[in-house]
């Protein structure tokens, strides 16, 4: 979402304005003396240029006035906003910025001058010089306990099926290690079986504890596929949660476990909810100074860096505890604590858990899901909404997203048992959670090492570490071997074996497939590829990213949006970095905003070995009869890749459509750069020239019922009524929706349909007398002493020489003379007008004479107010109403002298004051009495009461209509489509032949406009008075339908039955219809040709006989 | 429309749902607290905020009219809002639109004002509450932090789907005043009260 910056009101949601064009495209000073081509590039001919280009706006749903904006084509970048009338800037003064919008004071209010260039250019460089320096992996504490034997195969492994463990209760849960809540004990089923958790599981740490490590099959190729990370990146673990309410594809590291959760595995497809979901959801916007996204040391540094400044901060993070990968590692916990509180605490800061910022906009608009209830099962309360839609504008961002670890490839590396490193070491120290008892680990780099003596402290007997690297890292592979882990440099995994679930795995000197092989018995394989920064965000917000050599990865490089990207997400992996990074940003954000950064006290980071340079691996050679996977969720392996480079795709974009990968629920979170760097290989070009697909929103997966939100039902669309409104309901009325208006459609009595209802309805309008509820029609009132000569460039009709007392009927066409509205003018007064539009247009030609006015006219002295709710309008007719409306109106004289046709009166009705119009749009005698609609139900009463003897009816719009198609009254946007002229409508009669000009009149002189065959509005009478016309039916000139393509001469606009001409007839829009009356055509109807006959429209008291009753 | 309020019962457009703006207001415990504020006079003015008679009109009512956009003046009985560069809307208590007017139009004597009565076009929802800002916040995408929208500000903006002018009360705890066309009023009172719905206590 832009913000405009409106000249008046500052910068404001792109929602609450209108655009308008071209900007500066004037109006021609005499459109007579335009050649038909000149004119024709005035009306349709605009630049489309890229980069800047000035546009005109209204501010629509704000102050209402038009201003010029110039915008970059190409960013949609608003460079500059300007007051109607005055010169655009030079182009020149945008240049290239340095910098986002000068930094206002807190608490300064938004304001903008005249011509504000709103600069904004590329964020201060998020990125330290760190190139120089090797990164390391996020380390961890150093394993103390000794490990186990380390031999190959010493212990007999499970049994293969993946569901080892047996019966005792979570047979894989460490007796003292994580951070779940050992006295909450929490019983789930999964695939029919009851298992028992702890608070503080996801379901997936849930299942591993309990020895469950496959949780379904894949899509494709229907592979046993495990639990493989611990987090939102999962490719594998998505499943179907089936109670309290069913949910599809879920990945289970996600799902927080609760009591009574029920799930089941799946094949890589889910099933949707047939039921309605009964949840809550709903969305607030929010408005902050500075937004972190991400709640790990980066994250946790910045806000500290911002809490009790003055500036307000908030601070997201998608999981249940703040801390990221400090919880995953069990690092610096009580600083997370300290912190934790301190947040809490701190005015002005607002911290969301459980809260996944999922995509991130123009101007740093930024939307978050909260997951506010799901994690209380069916304990959580109906009055809550279950997930709420953050909208955050952020006048600052840091992104503090973390890093995601990558897979690597190598044969038959989906086995169940096969576990991201990290993750591995996430499930040991925050769940107390062994994925597996006997692990071998294959690494390209250092942060394996962390992971594997974690697990080997925690009990998991780790065999070996298989590094890539020729050399080992002296100081991390010496604590492995202390800890009785055997370290193999310079090899890989080059096989698996395991049905399902992994049971060995083999090694060979990198390169090599053959020789020195080794075999270990593991039911666990931890990879480690490298890290991939989790650039999504930056990269929706319109941040570039580069590669990095070192890193081995993409990471951000500039963005035009004011976004700082710190820690592992800027590619930095050494924790005491990550923590300067994020308190540097943090800082930098918030005093570019005028406020003074605090020093937070960032915590003491325990030596770490020495580091040694990754390797970058992506495909790891092995035999080659086996599946190397790349996209698991896709079931996408280098050989699928090697197809679509044989094939010529030279691009990720292209070999991610080709074969899918990168395209399932995770979106290649563990699998986009390997796949890069696979095509990269293939193609023989290095990664850094190849690039990555594009990041788009989500981030994750929304549901739709939460974006939704409470927009459902009744609330999905405003429900406009009138004073009336309850009058109708308690009739019986049905309704019919007209814009957003709520009308009576028509009032069924006693079992009626609606055919019987409406020729009641007719019936009692041309006998008697009949009201209706006419409220909604547009009200405009035009005051000042130029208002006369106002509505003379507006409508086709003269109104300045309408007399004070009196109304005429008035059409609005567009420049291109196609009409666009029509109603009435009332004059109240020399200098002022109510003008009354349709009911669907009001706003549209309120916005429409405030653009003419204010950009092209401004010398006019005029002014509009829309009056549509000041007044509500009864339309009373018949034959009766002037009867009726004289036993109400003593005061008024009724007489058709007195108060002829088109005439308007001030008087009392029913002692309500009132304006008592003299308009008919049946046809016959009738009034428009217009009151305060506070007292519209006493005068609506009132006039029922007093009609009754004469049996008064309301009636809807059903009946409204007929009995105007019946006089030949055209309904704008039903009889016509914004291609029909007056002239076309045979109302030449409302179109001025003396005024100089008019919008739209050059049009009508128009070579296409007085085409002989252009489509007049008729009347058609089926020979068959029974035979219904639906609307839309085309019209044919033979009576035997030709061949295709069929020459079609129009098509009926409306169709009704007439009470009045007891028969069907319609309304149509046919080629020189006006030529052909008379003529028989034939309409298609289902398989049958109906013959009709062309008649005048006006086909009801074609001599206007009962207009004065 | 004073001879008239006599004799023929008036009625407001949320006259139906008064007890269900009261009921959600005692069952959030004051958090929130909901209630119409009818018949308002409301008069719409237009004219040069440069030319004469913008003393004139001022003078007349009491008030300058505010020229910083989006602010509110408030003298006495009167409020004026600023709506646009040319445009206020001066809003009193019930019946005096026809004095507002006369007053406005006597004072601007041959100069180009234009004024309407508008107290029926729009109604007024009261909506304060230690929550109101929260409640506002499910639909309304401006800022409403005291910094941004303090007291003696005001917008034409959105709430959910609907137009309105919002006005910041200068009473401590005084809310926030919700001027919605008449015909949305309805819509806009079931979307309040059904965001109301997360700060009902003791559920």
């Amino acid at each position: 979402m832009l913000l405009i910056p409106c000249p008046w009101c500052g910068p404001r949601d792109e929602a609450e304005f209108h655009y308008g064009g071209q900007a500066h495209v004037a109006y021609p000073e005499t459109p007579a003396d335009l050649t038909d081509e000149e004119w024709a590039r005035y009306l349709f001919f605009r630049d489309n240029p890229k980069g800047p280009f000035a546009e005109r706006w209204n501010h629509a749903a704000g102050c209402r006035r038009w201003f010029n904006a110039v915008r970059d084509t190409s960013t949609n970048e608003i460079l500059s906003v300007y007051r109607a009338g005055e010169p655009r800037p030079e182009t020149s003064d945008f240049g290239t910025a340095t910098g986002r919008s000068t930094p206002s004071q807190p608490g300064q209010a938004p304001s903008a001058g005249p011509a504000s260039t709103f600069q904004r250019g590329p964020a201060p460089s998020a990125r330290p010089a760190f190139e120089d320096e090797a990164p390391s992996g996020p380390t961890g504490v150093q394993g103390a306990e000794p490990p186990g034997s380390g031999v190959e195969g010493a212990e007999p492994l499970e049994d293969g099926t993946g569901r080892g463990g047996g019966g005792e209760t979570n047979p894989f849960r460490h007796p003292t290690r994580g951070r779940i809540h050992r006295d909450t004990p929490l019983t789930f089923t999964f695939d029919g079986t009851e298992y028992t958790g702890y608070k503080g599981d996801t379901l997936a740490s849930a299942l591993l504890a309990n020895g469950i490590i496959q949780t379904g099959t894949s899509i494709k190729l229907g592979r046993p596929r495990g639990i493989f990370t611990a987090g939102v990146e999962e490719p594998n673990a998505v499943i179907q949660i089936e109670a309290p309410f069913p949910e599809p594809m879920l990945p289970a590291t996600t799902v927080e476990l609760y009591d009574g959760l029920v799930a089941t595995s799946l094949p890589g497809q889910g099933r949707l909810a047939t039921e309605p979901d009964p949840a809550r959801y709903d969305a607030v916007h929010a408005h902050c100074d500075l937004l972190v996204v991400g709640a790990g040391p980066a994250g946790l540094a910045a806000a500290a860096a911002a809490a009790r400044t003055g500036a307000r901060v908030i601070l997201a993070d998608d999981r249940p505890e703040l801390g990221g990968t400090l919880l995953d590692a069990a690092q610096l916990l009580d600083w997370v604590a300290e912190l934790k509180e301190e947040l809490s605490t701190a005015p002005d800061v607002r911290v969301l858990t459980r809260t996944t910022v999922f995509g991130h906009y123009d101007d740093n608009h930024l939307l978050a899901v909260e997951r506010r209830t799901n994690h209380l099962g069916a304990t959580a309360p109906t009055h809550v909404s279950r997930e709420r839609v953050w909208r955050i504008r952020a006048r600052r961002v840091v992104l503090a997203t973390g890093a995601h670890e990558r897979s690597l490839a190598f044969a038959d590396n989906d086995r169940p048992g096969v576990m991201l490193a990290a993750s591995a070491r996430a499930y040991v120290n925050r769940h107390g959670v062994l994925p597996g008892r006997h692990a071998v680990v294959l690494t390209t780099n250092d942060s394996a090492y962390a992971a594997a003596l974690d697990l080997a402290a925690a009990g998991v007997e780790v065999a070996a570490i298989v590094d890539t690297r020729p050399s080992e890292p002296v100081e991390w592979a010496g604590r492995a071997r202390e800890a009785g882990i055997e370290v193999l440099s310079g090899h890989a995994v080059v096989g698996t074996e395991g049905t399902p679930r992994l049971t060995a795995v083999t090694a060979a000197p990198y390169g090599e497939t053959t020789g020195t092989t080794r075999h270990f018995a593991a039911d666990l394989l931890l990879v480690s590829g490298g890290w991939n920064p989790v650039a999504h965000l930056f990269s929706q917000a319109g941040g570039k990213l580069r590669y990095d050599d070192t890193l081995g990865s993409f990471v951000p490089d500039t963005c035009r949006q004011a976004v700082e990207v710190a820690g592992s997400a800027n590619g930095v992996l050494d924790l005491a970095d990550v923590l300067a990074q994020g308190a540097s940003a943090g800082a930098r954000a918030i005093e570019a905003e005028g406020y003074t950064a605090a020093t937070p006290s960032l915590p003491q980071v325990p030596t770490e070995p020495d580091t040694a340079p990754a390797m970058q691996v992506f495909l790891v050679p092995g035999a080659t009869d086996a599946p190397h996977f790349v996209d698991l969720q896709r079931d996408v392996t280098v050989g699928d890749l090697t197809r679509a480079t044989g094939a010529g795709l030279n691009s990720v974009e292209h070999t991610k459509r080709y074969t899918t990968a990168g395209t399932a629920n995770d979106q290649g979170k563990t699998s986009g750069v390997l796949a890069s760097g696979v095509v990269a290989e293939l193609l023989g070009v290095d990664v850094s020239a190849l690039g990555t697909t594009t990041f788009r929103p989500p981030y994750t997966p929304v549901s739709f019922a939460t974006l939704a939100g409470r927009d459902r039902g009744a609330l999905h669309d405003p429900i406009r009524t009138t004073a009336l409104h309850d009058w109708h309901v308690m009739q019986g009325a049905l309704f019919e929706n007209v814009g957003q208006w709520k009308r009576p459609w028509y009032y069924p009595q006693d079992g009626e349909d609606m055919e019987t209802a409406v020729l009641r309805e007719c019936a009692a309008a041309r006998e008697g007398i009949a009201f209706m509820d006419g409220s909604t029609l547009g009200k405009i009132d035009v005051q000042g002493p130029d208002a006369p000569v106002f509505l003379d460039r507006l409508y086709t009709n003269m109104m300045s020489n309408l007399k004070v007392g009196m109304i005429r009927y008035g059409v609005m066409c567009r420049p291109d003379g196609m009409v666009f509205d029509d109603g009435t003018a009332i004059r109240l007064a020399p200098d002022r007008y109510l003008v009354t539009t349709t009911t669907g247009n009001a706003a549209a030609v309120l916005d429409w004479m405030e653009e003419w006015h204010q950009t092209e006219w401004p010398e006019l002295r005029v002014h509009c107010a829309s009056v549509t709710e000041q007044w509500a309008t009864v339309a009373l007719v018949g034959p009766r109403s002037r009867e009726v409306l004289g036993s109400l109106a003593p005061q008024l004289a009724v007489g058709n002298d007195d108060f002829p046709f088109m005439a308007w009166r001030d008087t009392t009705v029913a002692g309500i004051e009132a304006r008592v119009c003299r308009i008919s749009f049946s046809g016959e005698l009738a009034y428009e009495i217009n009151v305060s609609p506070w007292e519209a139900l006493a005068l609506w009463e009132a006039l029922y009461e007093a009609g009754a003897p004469f049996g008064i009816t309301p009636y809807g719009t059903e009946t409204m209509h007929v009995l105007r198609a019946e006089k030949g009254y055209p309904i704008i946007g039903q009889d016509t489509d914004g291609t029909v002229t007056p002239q076309d409508l045979g109302m030449s009669w409302a179109v001025s032949k003396k005024k100089p000009d008019f919008i739209g009149k050059r049009s009508f002189a128009r070579a296409d406009a007085v085409r002989p065959d252009r489509k007049h509005l008729v009347g058609l009478l089926p020979e068959d008075p029974g035979a219904f016309l639906p609307e839309g039916t085309q019209l044919i000139a033979d009576s035997v339908l030709p061949a295709p393509p069929v020459p079609m001469l129009g098509h009926v606009t409306s169709s009704y039955r007439s009470a009045a001409l007891g028969r069907t007839f319609a309304l149509a829009l046919i080629k020189g219809g006006r030529d052909r009356i008379g003529e028989r055509l034939y309409a298609p109807v289902g398989d049958r040709l109906i013959p009709v006959t062309v008649a005048s429209p006006v086909l009801y008291d074609p001599e206007g006989a009962r207009r004065d009753g | 429309m004073a001879d008239t309020a006599l004799s023929v019962p008036r009625r407001s457009p949320l006259a139906g749902a008064a007890d269900r703006l009261a009921a959600a207001t005692r069952s959030s415990g004051g958090a929130v607290r909901l209630a119409e504020l009818p018949f308002l006079a409301q008069v719409n003015v237009r004219l040069d905020a440069k030319g004469a008679a913008a003393d004139a009109v001022g003078l007349a009512l009491g008030l300058s009219l505010p020229l910083e956009p989006n602010t509110v003046v408030r003298a006495g009985e009167l409020t004026a809002l600023w709506l646009g560069p040319d445009e206020w809307l001066v809003v009193g208590p019930p019946d005096t639109q026809r004095d507002v007017e006369d007053r406005i139009r006597t004072a601007s004597g041959d100069e180009h004002v234009a004024v309407t009565d508008v107290s029926a076009q729009r109604t007024t929802l009261l909506v304060s509450g230690a929550r109101a800002r929260d409640l506002l916040a499910h639909g309304c995408p401006l800022d409403l932090h005291p910094r941004a929208f303090g007291p003696g500000r005001c917008a034409q903006t959105t709430l959910a789907r609907a137009q309105v002018v919002l006005v910041a009360r200068d009473e401590p705890g005084g809310g926030f005043w919700v001027l919605v066309r008449s015909s949305f009023a309805g819509y806009l009172t079931d979307w309040l009260l059904d965001a109301a719905a997360e700060y009902v206590r003791d559920v």
